[in-house]
């Protein structure tokens, strides 16, 4: 507490400079909270790499770029609604995001019911997330959506879309296994005869990163 | 880090409040695509949408706001080198679209 009152006298710069300077512990969270984060960095880049390569070769293409507005639209009650089934998507994994950051305050209550509860349900929303996301890969094959080739422009576009959402749809698939497994040790006390419930905002961190990682698919592969 | 209180703990309030605003700043986005909005407004909006849901995921979800100053700065800065990249990508892929178009057309 003294180390707070001191810290929270000085000025922000110096208390940065105070954390990685002097001969203690750099990041004052439990390590396995700085481990996921710089985990989460390094995701950060390989997605933005994969974003990145997608602008280079959608800049560089000298055909017409397929509009995601129409080739994601479903044929629904007898006309065709753009863009509705990445929608839906959308608000389920936000959702899920909801759901799990409630799970992390409920574990930090000790209130082990509402979090085994809400854990499950981010996984189901996860779950539901993942089928959609094959249906839409289902239709799109069918359709003749290759990495090489689509009827409809751009060849780049299928290998540019199998590349960004396959590797998004594996996080999150990745991400129902580990909510499940955490989820399971709070059912079963592990966190309690550890003492903490700091790994279920750990798979927290990880699971909104899913989510981070959604938005800005949303936005630059079906939106732009 | 104090004794009596472990972890981040906040209002379940403040959760459904950005779970909301997450919600309402998705509907947007899709009406930007919904109502076939073009150019500059579009890109703009998309932009603007997407950072704003962004920043209140890492902040509030994430509870980044919460952190100490070290952690941000560690976790939050050495993403902007990708702006370089994201620069030269986009020079690169111009110039590659230029010189096919050249090849093509000769």
């Amino acid at each position: 507490m003294a180390h707070d009152a001191q810290a929270a006298a000085m000025s922000p710069l110096a208390q940065v400079a105070g954390d990685f300077s002097t001969d203690k512990q750099a990041f004052s969270v439990p390590w396995g909270k700085a481990m996921m984060w710089i985990f989460l960095l390094s995701d950060t880049f390989i997605f933005t790499c994969f974003l990145t390569s997608y602008m280079n070769v959608r800049l560089s293409t000298l055909s017409d770029w397929p509009n995601p507005s129409q080739v994601f639209s479903l044929h629904i009650g007898g006309q065709d609604i753009p863009l509705i089934l990445i929608a839906i998507m959308t608000f389920v994994l936000i959702t899920s995001s909801g759901t799990m950051a409630m799970a992390v305050n409920y574990g930090y209550r000790r209130n082990k019911r509402n979090t085994v509860l809400l854990m499950g349900a981010t996984a189901l929303l996860g779950a539901t997330f993942v089928s959609m996301q094959a249906f839409e890969w289902t239709k799109l094959i069918m359709e003749g959506v290759r990495p090489w080739e689509n009827p409809w422009g751009a060849p780049q576009f299928g290998s540019a879309f199998f590349m960004i959402t396959g590797f998004h749809g594996l996080h999150v698939s990745a991400g129902v296994i580990y909510l499940l497994v955490v989820a399971n040790r709070v059912r079963t006390g592990f966190y309690d005869k550890r003492g903490s419930y700091e790994m279920v905002e750990i798979a927290g961190l990880y699971w909104h990163f899913v989510d981070l990682v959604w938005v800005f698919i949303f936005a630059f592969f079906y939106l732009w | 880090m104090s004794e009596a209180k472990e972890g981040q703990q906040h209002p379940i309030r403040i959760y459904l409040w950005i779970w909301l605003l997450l919600f309402v700043l998705s509907t947007f986005s899709y009406l930007v695509d919904y109502y076939h909005l073009q150019g500059l407004l579009r890109w703009s909006l998309i932009i603007l949408f997407m950072l704003l849901k962004a920043g209140f995921i890492v902040a509030i979800f994430m509870h980044m706001a919460w952190e100490r100053l070290a952690l941000k700065f560690a976790i939050l800065l050495p993403p902007l080198c990708l702006l370089v990249l994201i620069g030269f990508m986009a020079i690169e892929g111009d110039y590659t679209f230029l010189t096919r178009g050249a090849a093509f057309l000769r």
